[in-house]
């Protein structure tokens, strides 16, 4: 009806008519998108064709022809909605191709060493093929407990006194540098364990416990944060409620706080280990690298996961393939360990996650 | 009367009864709140004084021979390089991922999405070493020639090229994916913190989806992406095992990133030379860590005083 009454007064203002909406349907974009990649496909074959060059030509001519006819059919406001939404896609497909090549390439290459051997035998007196990481898996999981025996205490206790006691200037100063120390480079971290132990005990003294005191100093403020964010989630009733019962201020954090907490602590604690355990630089300048087993972290060098997978890999010896393949399954097997951490961590929250009731 | 006097005249005089097992916990938890911060001046404390015999040492005793400040400032432009390298490439990208997961992705996956980006941090550094030596150093070769051939009239891609591909390039991507999860991390979450009364009102005045994230979302979240992006710098400054394996470093200081000569960083130098060093070269290295712990804090206490200041006036909290 509308378009009949300005029919008929349409030869005098022309530019009045309500433009018609028109879009592009969905099938339509996909279906330009596909036709640009397909066009991709054809230019790459025009230079010998490779997956790299089909890939890179096809995005582009993709998000071309979607742009092009989107600002013919649509006009200039949707083809620049369009564009950008072809672009954010497409930073997300570059962030997972180094992922998804990254996992295949280890897997290829580690799978190969990934036996028995692997986890039953160290170095001691082996120059070629065999050999295993019995001594550096042992040697990591030593340290990495021994770090999170020094970290958890230190850095609850932190937690318990932003959340619970702090006040003013003590409460913020502390907030700011656990975030800043956050950002101390893991290998600065092992100069201060070196450092320290130096001028404790003199020029040559090796221990794992240097390894875990440098590992701490990375540990620490993991903890306080993710300890704190589960704190201040603890709702205000319960203390008020326990203060209310006359338990004091100690036992309440104790027995209603921390229990509260707890699934949230687990997780956060299980998060910061993961975060260490593959650290390499700290324990490269400070632990060093054994061939055989030492258990003792308080005497002598000792081979980590991390350190012998780089020494593998950079100082092979005669049998090249041989040590190749134990850096790869090394790698490997740090993979699955920091991912089987994050794992449990998301276990955690879910298992001992409080009963609301509500 | 007694009995209803004593309660009300003590509370007055001494605040609440403060039990002994109250003293000590307060105590040590405050405690613990200090020994961080001793332990944070400890550090800088140690290396310090460990490096102070670099510092006092004649030149020609320095690894080099031509003293301290020529040795660690081709180190230092090293550094900066690789950082900066990653930075450019890590930051539109990161921030594209953002804005993916936040407004663009299906509700239902989004999360889903976040955490597989986040699997990205997981992995160790030594990983993304072996990783790059392996595939990224190759598959960057021809990009090298490529650069060399006709982009040379840059002083970055002055070549000649380096065969392996094992150059500051190929460094600066690797971190570049490296921190990659960081920034997005901080990004996804100061977007998904915009006011929804904005968004809404955006769309409802007819914005289009990236009017709406132009005017009502990064307005919002530029200071955070900032912060991130320095997060991220400051994380790439101090990498070192990826960079200690893929670089195959010379000691000139060269900005030429594709040739075979490359500054080292100072990272990847102590985590090279460290097991090896003696004397004075120990003090040498401690020294320019010193150097990078400075940056790095400097370029941490910055980009922390950026986030703080913003959730002082967001209002979000």
């Amino acid at each position: 009806m509308s378009t009949a009454t300005r029919s008929a007064s349409g030869t005098s203002a022309p530019q009045d008519t309500v433009r018609v909406e028109r879009r592009l349907s969905r099938s339509a974009t996909v279906g330009l998108y596909l036709a640009g990649i397909a066009l991709g496909a054809g230019l790459s074959a025009l230079t010998g064709f490779a997956v790299t060059s089909t890939v890179v030509y096809g995005v582009i001519l993709g998000t071309l022809a979607v742009y092009v006819t989107s600002r013919a059919v649509e006009g200039r406001r949707k083809a620049t909605d369009r564009l950008v939404t072809c672009l954010v896609t497409t930073a997300f497909g570059i962030a997972m191709v180094p992922l998804v090549s990254l996992v295949w390439t280890v897997l290829s290459k580690g799978l190969a060493r990934l036996d028995g051997d692997f986890f039953g035998m160290s170095m001691f007196r082996i120059v070629g093929e065999g050999g295993g990481a019995y001594h550096a898996i042992l040697g990591t999981v030593i340290i990495t407990l021994l770090a999170t025996a020094i970290s958890v205490p230190i850095g609850l206790l932190t937690a318990i006194y932003l959340v619970e006691y702090g006040t003013g200037r003590l409460k913020r100063g502390i907030t700011f540098f656990v975030d800043v120390m956050t950002g101390i480079p893991s290998i600065v971290a092992g100069l201060f364990a070196f450092a320290l132990f130096t001028l404790l005990f003199g020029n040559d003294f090796r221990a794992g416990v240097m390894g875990a005191v440098a590992l701490s100093v990375l540990m620490i403020p993991v903890v306080v944060r993710s300890c704190e964010e589960v704190l201040k989630l603890v709702p205000n009733e319960l203390r008020e409620a326990s203060y209310a019962l006359g338990v004091p201020k100690w036992r309440t954090v104790v027995k209603v706080v921390l229990p509260t907490a707890i699934a949230g602590l687990g997780t956060g604690v299980t998060l910061a280990i993961a975060r260490v355990v593959g650290e390499t630089a700290p324990l490269l300048i400070t632990v060093g690298l054994i061939t055989g087993t030492n258990l003792n972290p308080f005497d002598g060098r000792m081979a980590t996961l991390p350190v012998f997978a780089f020494y593998q890999l950079t100082q092979p010896g005669t049998a090249t393939q041989a040590f190749l393949d134990r850096a790869w399954t090394a790698a490997l097997v740090l993979i699955i360990l920091v991912m089987a951490l994050n794992v449990v961590a998301r276990l955690i929250s879910r298992f001992f996650a409080p009963k609301t009731g509500r | 009367m007694t009995a209803t006097k004593a309660p009300t005249e003590r509370p007055a005089k001494q605040g609440a009864v403060r039990r002994p097992g109250d003293r000590i916990f307060a105590g040590s938890a405050k405690g613990s709140g200090i020994f961080i911060l001793v332990v944070l001046a400890g550090v800088a404390a140690f290396l310090i004084s460990e490096a102070i015999p670099a510092l006092t040492a004649p030149a020609e005793d320095i690894p080099g021979g031509e003293g301290l400040a020529s040795y660690i400032g081709p180190l230092v432009l090293g550094t900066l390089l690789a950082a900066v390298i990653a930075l450019v490439v890590a930051t539109p990208l990161a921030v594209g991922i953002a804005l993916f997961v936040t407004y663009y992705a299906p509700r239902r996956i989004a999360a889903a999405l976040g955490y597989v980006i986040d699997l990205l941090a997981a992995i160790p550094s030594v990983v993304y070493g072996f990783w790059g030596l392996a595939v990224m150093a190759p598959a960057l070769v021809p990009f090298h020639e490529w650069a060399a051939e006709h982009l040379s009239w840059l002083p970055f891609f002055a070549g000649p090229t380096s065969a392996s591909g094992r150059t500051m390039l190929t460094v600066g991507l690797v971190l570049g994916v490296m921190i990659l999860p960081i920034i997005s991390a901080i990004a996804r979450e100061v977007f998904s913190q915009a006011p929804a009364l904005h968004r809404e009102a955006a769309l409802a005045l007819g914005a289009t989806r990236w009017e709406m994230i132009r005017m009502a979302v990064l307005p919002y979240g530029k200071s955070g992406v900032i912060a991130g992006a320095m997060l991220g710098l400051g994380r790439a400054l101090g990498e070192t095992m990826a960079v200690a394996i893929i670089l195959s470093g010379g000691a000139g200081a060269t900005v030429n990133l594709i040739s075979s000569s490359n500054p080292s960083t100072i990272a990847s130098n102590i985590a090279l030379r460290f097991p090896e060093a003696t004397g004075v070269g120990v003090n040498t290295l401690i020294a320019s860590g010193l150097v990078l712990f400075v940056i790095t804090l400097a370029v941490n206490m910055l980009a922390r005083w950026i986030v703080n200041r913003r959730a002082d006036f967001s209002g979000a909290n």
